[in-house]
């Protein structure tokens, strides 16, 4: 029993630990992106592995998000005869907490653990060892354009999964299930304003963006070079990033647009 | 066309098209703002606003013209609320402002009633006949006093 003391004084003093060597990790990004040389083909190679080939999941899945909403929400709301509220509740549902969200959990399963892995890769083939042989700072080289990329990302990505979401709601809702397309889309237009709604949605966005850029990067970075360590390293980039994001986001929403 | 510039054409339709979305998510989805002009700002003062809020629409006949600007507690301890109109409407200076309920749960609104007299209100002025908040609780309170009364006699 005592010796629970400690042990919790050790966990503890790790989590801040690992905390502090974020932050640490991240201010060492921001110095970065103001020195140059500025590499912007570095940034743009790294948007598309992580943002142009995540689209078509995003759609699908907002697409597929949307449907389901427009379903269950109608199978509520017709046992109160009140169908045309519909697009209201499916709009914001869709843009104040599913579109950033799940954006922000599919692009760390998708990109997220890919960049992991990429970066921990080159510490075990010691690539990392090389550029700093050339005297080149490999979190300017390497991780300030994959931290950047999903930070520029998130927002785009999640703007199409809203969309896409809207779109999966109105063909459940109003060609399968018959609410009117006119009342749907007008009551999804006074309901969503931008100020709080759309802010937030971006805002949101932003720092989920900024979350997983910087947790993909630093596990990757800090990874134990050998074939274990990269796998334990992508493993916690998911972990880590996924309950980031749903912790954040309940602070976010409490904080912002209430 | 090599592929380091075919990458180019995909992030850039990429960022593109994501700007396009944010655009109509914010303009067509998020902008239900009032987008009149604005521009007269009229004031009243009621004695119970109910639920009224910030950015509640202002109506004639149904139609919006404006919205509520801001809502202070005046001097004397009433509700003063600062609406922007549109400023190319004449609205005849007896025409009187009430705060209305859409439907019987939905949100509040104001109401301007026109007057019938020829002076216009100018920027700043006051509405001169206002009309109160209906609270329902206060109204049913009212009936079960009546009716207690009534059973007395």
């Amino acid at each position: 029993m005592i010796e629970l003391i400690p042990a919790i004084g050790r966990y503890v003093r790790q989590w801040v630990d690992s905390l502090g060597s974020h932050a640490q990790f991240a201010a060492r990004i921001g110095a970065a992106a103001l020195r140059p040389p500025f590499r912007p083909r570095r940034s743009v190679e790294a948007m598309y592995d992580s943002g142009v080939l995540s689209v078509v999941i995003i759609c699908v899945s907002g697409f597929a998000v949307g449907m389901v909403l427009g379903l269950l929400f109608y199978l509520s709301l017709s046992r109160f005869g009140s169908q045309e509220v519909l697009g209201a509740i499916v709009g914001i549902a869709l843009v104040r907490e599913l579109a950033p969200v799940f954006t922000a959990l599919l692009v760390t399963g998708r990109a997220g653990s890919a960049v992991t892995a990429e970066i921990g890769t080159m510490v075990v083939t010691e690539e990392l060892d090389g550029l700093r042989m050339l005297s080149i700072d490999p979190v300017h080289f390497v991780v300030l354009p994959k931290s950047m990329a999903l930070l520029f990302v998130m927002p785009i990505l999640t703007a199409f999964f809203a969309l896409f979401g809207i779109a999966g709601a109105y063909v459940a809702g109003c060609i399968v299930l018959g609410v009117d397309g006119g009342t749907f889309v007008t009551s999804l237009i006074d309901a969503v304003d931008f100020e709080n709604d759309i802010m937030g949605c971006f805002l949101k966005s932003v720092i989920f963006g900024s979350l997983l850029g910087l947790v993909a990067t630093y596990r990757g970075y800090h990874c134990e070079p050998t074939s274990r360590g990269v796998s334990s390293a992508t493993t916690q980039t998911v972990v880590v990033a996924s309950v980031s994001v749903l912790i954040f986001d309940y602070f976010i929403t409490a904080l912002w647009g209430f | 066309m090599n592929s380091s510039k075919k990458l180019d054409w995909f992030v850039g339709i990429f960022v593109l098209l994501g700007l396009g979305a944010m655009a109509t998510l914010s303009i067509s989805i998020g902008g239900a703002t009032y987008s009149g002009k604005g521009g007269l700002t009229l004031y009243a003062t009621f004695d119970e606003i109910g639920g009224l809020k910030d950015r509640a629409p202002v109506l004639i006949a149904g139609v919006k013209v404006g919205l509520v600007e801001s809502i202070h507690l005046s001097e004397d301890y009433r509700a003063k609320v600062r609406m922007d109109v549109d400023d190319t409407l004449v609205l005849p200076f007896d025409s009187s402002a009430s705060i209305r309920t859409a439907g019987l749960l939905g949100d509040q609104f104001i109401h301007i009633e026109l007057g019938a007299e020829e002076e216009a209100l100018k920027a700043g002025e006051e509405f001169a006949y206002t009309e109160d908040a209906l609270v329902i609780e206060s109204l049913i309170g009212k009936l079960v006093h009546n009716l207690g009364i009534e059973k007395d006699e």
